[in-house]
């Protein structure tokens, strides 16, 4: 009797925990991955390509499912150590062999420009207005430098210009301080 | 227990965390009268003096200004004008050193004098008559930024419609050397008491505390004076001690309070103002005088006469350093702002600005070149002395990790960049140029997650406005397909055929028409041709006349000279055609032979690269003659050369 009692009430327990976790895996049912999320957050999203998917979300689901880390030259190091914290994985280098050091912007020389609206079409931002046989030109607080707009211009009238300082995003520079690191 | 209000009113005084005793070092200048500059030979007007943003310039070059006359408009809450100091012509609005540490070039209002000093008119406002707007409106019209230090538009302040408890008047000038604003209460204690009167006015606070150091005796006792008659203004002396004059310091020298972090001084009820800002508030409301000039203390043991100066704003550095007797001296340096905060100017071109206090030209023994850096040894003497009681050594610790995370753990966003810890420091680290690089490093990281979270929306939004565009493409072939089958299933033959015999028929309607239209012209071709044998038969005839030689001579002149003028009209844009050409083909041959190199074919190149000057010397002084031909075929020839590399690398 106390046996068929323990496996009634086991039984019936069983049955309602798996009916509640089968209602929140329909009721809270989440529509995509959080982890591509937390990776498309870290990442700088230039929208570059230069880890070879089409764009930044591309390559954090390629991360969540096992991609290596050190695609975004972009990011640079600050990127990688942020996603090896997040996988918990080692942090690797960099593994184009350039670095972005400088931040840039593209520049359309506009009296050489023909209004081909080819790099229109390349910029993954629409940072770039213009129509065709009319020029074009860059919307500079909207550019992430991602390079994309260069190869397609066919009379290689864009350039990529490194942005101007100004007093409010100046970093304080330590050279210009006597400092001597010391060892 | 008294409460607060009863202890400010019988005296009471707190005390702040930290705090150093540096040699104070203002006797220099402390009792000397205000020096009045002559008139410089150019004024530098910065177009932004504050915190915000800049506002609309409203002269162009080459414009004659009076004294006082807005040069920017200030447009937005956030802009505050700046103003002509004297009469004169705007001489160039262009690039100039700007007075930052970093002394990147800002735009700047280059103003002549014309030594006229000649004023525009002037609406002085009555206190009693005029509401709060009004006196809101003509503080921010009159460009007056906080005077102490930071620059902050003081109409936003002084506009503030939270409930004020306390407005705090900062007299407390606690960096050594500076005695620009004793100098301001010595000679004008009556003329700030009224632009604290103003200031109550707009702010209604339960009392009005003026801190000021006990080291400046005689400043104090005329502030006393001037407001003996006031009922709830208190003077209050604070020990001399640096930095009491910082913000949250004196607050909670004052009251007890502490502004808690990441917020202002308004979150618990109080405001506070620097006395060069009361007095310019008096002055620009009873006196319609805009913010043109503030006093400078000009000091070091580089100067025979080191004083307090009355600048105008845009004066150059030199100018003042000249006035007080510079002697300028080998690696000497002239410092803006005071020997805590201040900075290293690069050239002496720089303007006063508003927010410039103090010019500091010290000696080699005075202010001596900072030792070698050594490590920390973990002395906490920082800590001691940091008035924000955070722990320096740990924000070092992680300054040089680069650890934004843990920085921000440590609150350095705290930091008031006094500079106590690196002057307490025994291993003479310069602790705070390592927070100001670690601030801007978390600042400029924070733009960019901005900058990231707006590129990944434009990027989204592109992607669906993509995806938008093919739906719809996909959605119209549909709908033109299905429309073509329905025309095929129920479209019946003879439809068709009615349809086509009818557009024959519209067209053998149309027809007669031209047809009469045609007869006309051939009879108007043949009249006219016939008007042509008629001038022939007369040229004839008269070729035949002896007498009309020298007629038809000047015929024949005017017949031959038009071929050889169109012949050199025809010839030019034959020219810069080739021109154009030889230049596309150049350029063309020029990147293929670049191309070829780069694949090592290295005996075409050769050959390319000894015909690749020719070409371009013979292009290049024809291309000059029609720049815009040669910038098309340019353009061409480029985008022909890049498809050939194409192909090539295919």
């Amino acid at each position: 009797m106390s046996l068929l009692t323990a496996l009634l009430i086991l039984g019936g327990l069983a049955l309602v925990f798996g009916g509640l976790l089968g209602f929140a895996a329909v009721r809270f049912k989440v529509q995509s991955d959080p982890l591509v999320e937390q990776i498309d957050d870290i990442l700088p999203q230039t929208q570059c390509g230069q880890c070879g998917y089409p764009g930044c979300r591309p390559y954090a689901e390629a991360i969540a499912n096992g991609d290596d880390i050190n695609k975004c030259p972009p990011g640079g190091d600050s990127t990688i150590r942020k996603l090896a914290d997040l996988m918990g994985v080692e942090a690797k280098p960099l593994n184009a062999a350039q670095t972005v050091a400088i931040k840039r912007v593209a520049y359309i020389r506009e009296d050489e420009c023909i209004g081909c609206t080819k790099c229109i079409q390349a910029c993954p931002v629409d940072a770039i207005v213009g129509a065709s046989k009319l020029m074009h030109t860059v919307i500079v607080d909207e550019c992430t430098g991602c390079d994309l707009c260069v190869e397609p211009c066919p009379v290689d009238c864009i350039d990529m210009l490194p942005v101007t300082p100004t007093p409010e995003r100046w970093k304080w520079d330590l050279k210009a301080i006597p400092i001597t690191q010391v060892e | 227990m008294p409460s607060l209000f009863q202890q400010i009113q019988a005296g009471k005084l707190w005390d702040f965390h930290g705090g150093v005793h540096p040699p104070t070092r203002k006797a220099q200048t402390a009792q000397k009268p205000i020096g009045v500059l002559p008139l410089p030979d150019r004024l530098y007007i910065p177009l932004r003096q504050h915190i915000g943003v800049a506002g609309h310039v409203l002269v162009s070059k080459g414009q004659r200004v009076l004294k006082g006359q807005p040069l920017t408009s200030a447009d937005n809450s956030m802009a505050v004008p700046v103003h002509a100091p004297t009469s004169g012509t705007v001489m160039a609005i262009a690039e100039h050193t700007s007075a930052h540490p970093s002394a990147l070039p800002e735009i700047t209002i280059t103003l002549v004098p014309d030594g006229l000093d000649e004023w525009r008119s002037r609406y002085p406002l009555n206190l009693a008559t005029s509401d709060k707007l009004s006196l809101l409106e003509r503080i921010q019209e009159s460009g007056i930024a906080g005077m102490g230090g930071a620059g902050f538009p003081a109409h936003l302040k002084a506009g503030l419609t939270q409930p004020v408890d306390y407005l705090i008047i900062n007299a407390v000038e606690c960096e050594p050397y500076i005695t620009a604003d004793d100098a301001l209460i010595q000679e004008g204690a009556i003329t700030i008491v009224k632009g604290i009167d103003i200031l109550c006015k707009l702010l209604n606070p339960k009392a009005v505390l003026i801190g000021i150091e006990d080291d400046k005796p005689i400043a104090s006792a005329a502030l006393k004076a001037a407001c003996s008659q006031r009922e709830h203004y208190y003077v209050r002396d604070v020990p001399t001690k640096y930095p009491s004059g910082g913000e949250k310091q004196l607050i909670q020298l004052l009251t007890n309070k502490e502004v808690p972090a990441g917020r202002r001084p308004i979150d618990i009820g109080i405001v506070m103002l620097n006395v060069g800002t009361a007095f310019a508030v008096a002055q620009a409301v009873l006196d319609d005088q805009p913010l043109l000039s503030r006093i400078v203390t000009v000091t070091g043991e580089t100067l025979s006469q080191p004083q307090n100066v009355l600048a105008l704003i845009g004066t150059p550095v030199s100018d003042l350093l000249t006035f007080c007797g510079y002697q300028q001296q080998t690696a000497g340096k002239v410092i803006m702002g005071g020997p805590m905060m201040g900075f290293t100017l690069p050239d002496l071109t720089v303007p006063i600005i508003k927010t410039t206090n103090c010019i500091l030209a010290p000696s080699q023994y005075e202010l001596p070149q900072p030792g070698n850096e050594l490590d920390c040894i973990r002395c906490s003497a920082c800590a001691d002395a940091c008035p924000a009681s955070l722990l320096p050594q740990q924000l070092l610790w992680y300054s040089k990790a680069k650890d934004p995370a843990k920085l921000d753990e440590y609150n350095l966003f705290d930091c008031i960049e006094c500079g106590a810890c690196a002057y307490v420091c025994p291993s003479e680290i310069p602790l705070v140029q390592y927070y100001r690089v670690a601030k801007a490093e978390i600042r400029e990281q924070q733009r960019e997650a901005v900058k990231a979270e707006q590129a990944k929306a434009r990027f989204e939004a592109r992607n669906a406005r993509l995806e938008r565009e093919k739906q719809q493409r996909m959605a119209r072939n549909q709908q033109l397909a299905q429309a073509r089958e329905q025309a095929q299933k129920t479209g019946s033959n003879s439809n068709a055929v009615a349809d086509a015999l009818a557009r024959i028929k519209a067209k053998k309607a149309e027809q007669p028409a031209p047809a009469t239209n045609r007869e006309q012209v051939l009879a108007e071709r043949e009249a006219k041709k016939q008007q042509a044998r008629e001038y022939q038969a007369a040229k004839a005839a008269a070729n035949q006349q002896p007498d009309s030689v020298s007629e038809t001579a000047k015929q024949e002149q005017a017949v031959s000279s038009e071929p050889t003028v169109n012949e050199s009209a025809t010839v030019e844009p034959a020219n810069a055609k080739s021109a154009a050409v030889a230049a596309a083909i150049a350029r063309a041959k020029a990147k293929k032979a670049a191309q070829a190199q780069a694949e090592q074919q290295e005996t075409i190149v050769e050959a390319e690269q000894t015909k690749q000057p020719e070409a371009i010397e013979q292009s290049s002084p024809q291309a000059a003659t029609d720049p815009r031909k040669a910038a098309i075929a340019a353009a061409i020839a480029r985008a022909k050369a890049k498809k050939q590399a194409d192909s090539e690398k295919s």
